[in-house]
């Protein structure tokens, strides 16, 4: 079986998070006593209807309290076909950060519009982002289609508004649905109401959208998380160089390049499991020997030697500021992608995007929590790299401050 | 890759950058299957090594004998370190009131022993076996959940945590729980157990035991630590344990389960919730959950 990891987001009320419970419940994969407890809360929150589904992914007390979604909440379901993960991200733009979170690791993106209202402001942000993040696929759902009578004028006009909109966005695939979430038409079971519409439910939609495995087609790429030394008597002299394949394959004998060390040799063992393998994919955690006794260390890349990589300490990127405190200048930052650190600042802030046009604008004045910014970076040692267009795994970073320890920003290399 | 290979390697790769981010790493091992699985992952990940941390048992003194036997059991076949410290003793050492009424449960008092052991070796990670689908706070908690000097869990101070990259950088006196099956269900637990062909304690499948039903209809083990009265209705059932913690405050479930795939079986087929079948401390208020992980608990 497969699994298919997707995420909700839109503005605030636009009814995501009783979009998920309305997925839930009508699959019927909300357990008796979880929906007990809803039923009784819904009934205390003077809710009209018989239960507030929001509550079920509004797991924190001030969430409970104030009516909204703070922070990402992970829900799971399984049809006979296919394993989901969701992420039910906030709508607020003061908690953008945690809507990123939420979006970082996934396949597909569910956009909510509220029909009356059509694309706003946080639509536009978080297309922006889902675009920045390079996710295949947006789905966008037209709710609360019930309060415009159903009508298709509302839908067609949302969707010719917003593939205008996206055009520039380079999304591969957007597709949408008219759903309304609090009475369940088009989540699970067919609209009677929308009798106009031809397509599939929300539902049948994630059962069936292909899922995009792009990384298996990549160039390979593998990272050395930690290296492995018993150092027992049998095992004297096993170096074994753990990780996963970020992504391509790797053979048993294929001749490789090691960076930032830039030195060749070639593999000589690959074990997963325990076991001697050939040849491993992307994903795959295994653990790597080499013919000869190199310096390769924890943030070390391999790749196959006929292949090239980028490695530079010069770095143009796209970051999302997503700390309190804006940005200051000179501030000491720690640059990590997956398993690689060095020490790195911030040279240059090129522009913002505005969240309106997608346009780079020339910035005056700081970076503010929750602003996309084109930036360019220095760091202390060489990165190993590819665009992010190209590889999600080698070209998304994070930046730390090293003062605090928070992570500040999160960034695609260009 | 198939969903089950995927969940495994995301668990297997967190491991690794625990051994590889932290000083002092400890894997938090009770007994229980979600913990079970952890040690299965982490031979996954680090063999012919060593594991790069002991494993720590926070001993509420409220345990099945079989899940004790299990531990020792499985420690030595795999040869790694055990800590074992006991909750008994910090009542002892803090001067704390035990737990009280007809089901004194530990599991409030734990807290006390965990945060004294990290303290005591300077752990500077905590690996747990915490699933998000388990409850409606854990569902908000990161895969590396930072936690200030008092082991205290702020959901609104949470780092943000992008695409697969974990930073595990705390001050001293700070620590993180890393939780590398959130992603997993408890279904998905089962078919992994499955698939690997793990063995568990005995107390996960059907036999027969003496029971009190509890007002809610509960089915909780009698021992010495539950004080009964006249008016307990004592029955004999074939049940098995879908969560294994304290004694009292764990319930048990009717079931003829005998084998993995029966219990898959009766999972699938189950209308209840893990917790909501097994768990009576989580019924004491809405936010109990959260509540006790903002006082430094798991
Ligand atoms: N009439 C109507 N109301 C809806 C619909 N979907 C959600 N709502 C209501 O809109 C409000 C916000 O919903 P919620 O799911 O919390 O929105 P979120 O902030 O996007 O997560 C709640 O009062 C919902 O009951 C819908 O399809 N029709
Ligand atoms: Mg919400």
């Amino acid at each position: 079986m497969k699994l298919l990891r997707f995420f909700t987001a839109g503005n605030v009320d636009d009814g995501k998070s009783t979009l998920i419970g309305r997925l839930l419940y009508d699959s019927k994969s909300i357990s008796t006593d979880i929906l007990e407890t809803l039923t009784k809360q819904s009934k205390s929150a003077g809710f009209n209807t018989e239960i507030d589904l929001a509550l079920l992914t509004d797991g924190l007390r001030a969430e409970r309290e104030q009516g909204i979604t703070i922070d990402v909440a992970y829900k799971y379901f399984t049809t006979d076909k296919r394993k989901f993960i969701i992420a039910d991200t906030p709508g607020h733009a003061q908690y953008t950060r945690n809507m990123f979170t939420g979006a970082s690791n996934t396949d597909l993106a569910i956009i909510l519009i509220d029909a009356r209202n059509g694309i706003t402001e946080q639509t536009k942000r978080h297309s922006i982002i889902t675009g920045t993040l390079a996710i295949p696929h947006i789905l966008i759902c037209v709710n609360k289609m019930d309060l415009v009578d159903f009508k298709e004028e509302v839908f067609e006009q949302i969707k010719k508004d917003y593939l205008a909109f996206a055009e520039p966005l380079g999304i591969k695939k957007i597709s949408f649905i008219p759903v309304s979430a609090l009475a369940g038409d088009n989540v699970v079971n067919k609209s009677e109401k929308i009798n106009w519409y031809k397509g599939t439910t929300l539902f049948d939609f994630l059962e069936n959208v292909e899922i995009d495995h792009e990384e298996t087609s990549k160039e390979s790429r593998f990272q050395v998380q930690y290296v492995i030394r018993p150092q027992t008597d049998e095992l004297h002299d096993y170096r074994g160089y753990a990780g996963s394949i970020l992504s391509g394959t790797f053979r048993k004998g294929d001749k490789i390049s090691i960076y930032p060390l830039d030195s060749q040799t070639t593999i000589e063992k690959i074990e997963k499991n325990g076991l001697e393998v050939h040849e491993a994919h992307a994903g795959e955690p295994i653990i790597i020997h080499l013919s000869d006794d190199l310096d390769v260390s924890r943030g070390s890349t391999i790749l196959p030697f006929n292949q090239s990589i980028q490695n530079d300490n010069n770095i143009e990127a796209t970051i999302c500021w997503m700390d309190n405190k804006s940005f200051q200048n000179g501030q000491k930052l720690i640059f990590q992608q997956n398993s690689f650190t060095s020490k790195a600042v911030i040279k240059e802030v090129i522009g913002k995007i505005n969240i309106h046009s997608y346009k780079v604008e020339e910035g005056e004045g700081q970076i503010q929590l929750n602003e996309l910014c084109k930036v360019h970076i220095k760091t202390a040692e060489n990165v190993s790299f590819d665009s992010y267009k190209h590889n999600r795994k080698t070209g998304a970073f994070i930046l730390i401050n090293e003062n605090t320890n928070n992570t500040v920003a999160a960034g695609v290399i260009l | 890759m198939d969903y089950l290979d995927q969940l495994e390697a995301e668990a297997i790769y967190i491991l690794r950058e625990v051994a590889g981010q932290f000083d002092r790493p400890a894997l938090l091992f009770s007994g229980g299957k979600d913990s079970i699985c952890l040690v299965h992952l982490a031979l996954k990940a680090f063999r012919p090594g060593k594991f790069p941390f002991p494993l720590v048992h926070v001993d509420t003194g409220h345990n099945f004998q079989e899940v004790l036997n299990y531990r020792d059991q499985i420690v030595s076949e795999i040869g790694e370190k055990l800590i074992i410290r006991k909750v008994e003793d910090t009542i002892i050492q803090r001067n704390l009131q035990d737990g009280k009424g007809k089901f004194p449960s530990r599991n409030v008092l734990q807290t006390y022993t965990l945060l004294d052991v990290i303290e005591e070796f300077e752990f500077d990670a905590c690996i747990g076996g915490a699933r998000r689908d388990e409850e409606k706070a854990r569902a908000k908690e990161r895969i590396f959940s930072v936690r200030d000097e008092f082991g205290q869990w702020d959901p609104k101070k949470q780092r943000p945590e992008i695409w697969d990259i974990y930073n595990g950088r705390v001050d001293k006196g700070e620590n993180v729980r890393v939780f590398p099956i959130s992603n997993w269900t408890e279904l998905d637990v089962w078919n992994y157990i499955k698939r690997e062909k793990i063995e568990l304690p005995s107390i996960y499948f059907t036999h027969k035991r003496d029971c009190l039903i509890t007002e809610n209809g509960q089915l909780m083990n009698i021992n010495q630590f539950i004080q009964l009265d006249e008016n307990d209705t004592i029955v004999t059932r074939n049940v098995r344990y879908r969560t294994v913690g304290d004694m009292t405050c764990t319930a048990a479930v009717e079931s003829v389960a005998s084998s993995v795939d029966e219990i898959i079986d009766e999972i699938t087929e189950t209308k209840i919730s893990e917790r909501g079948a097994t768990r009576m401390d989580d019924r004491a208020s809405e936010a109990a959950m959260e509540d006790r992980k903002k006082n430094g608990y798991f």
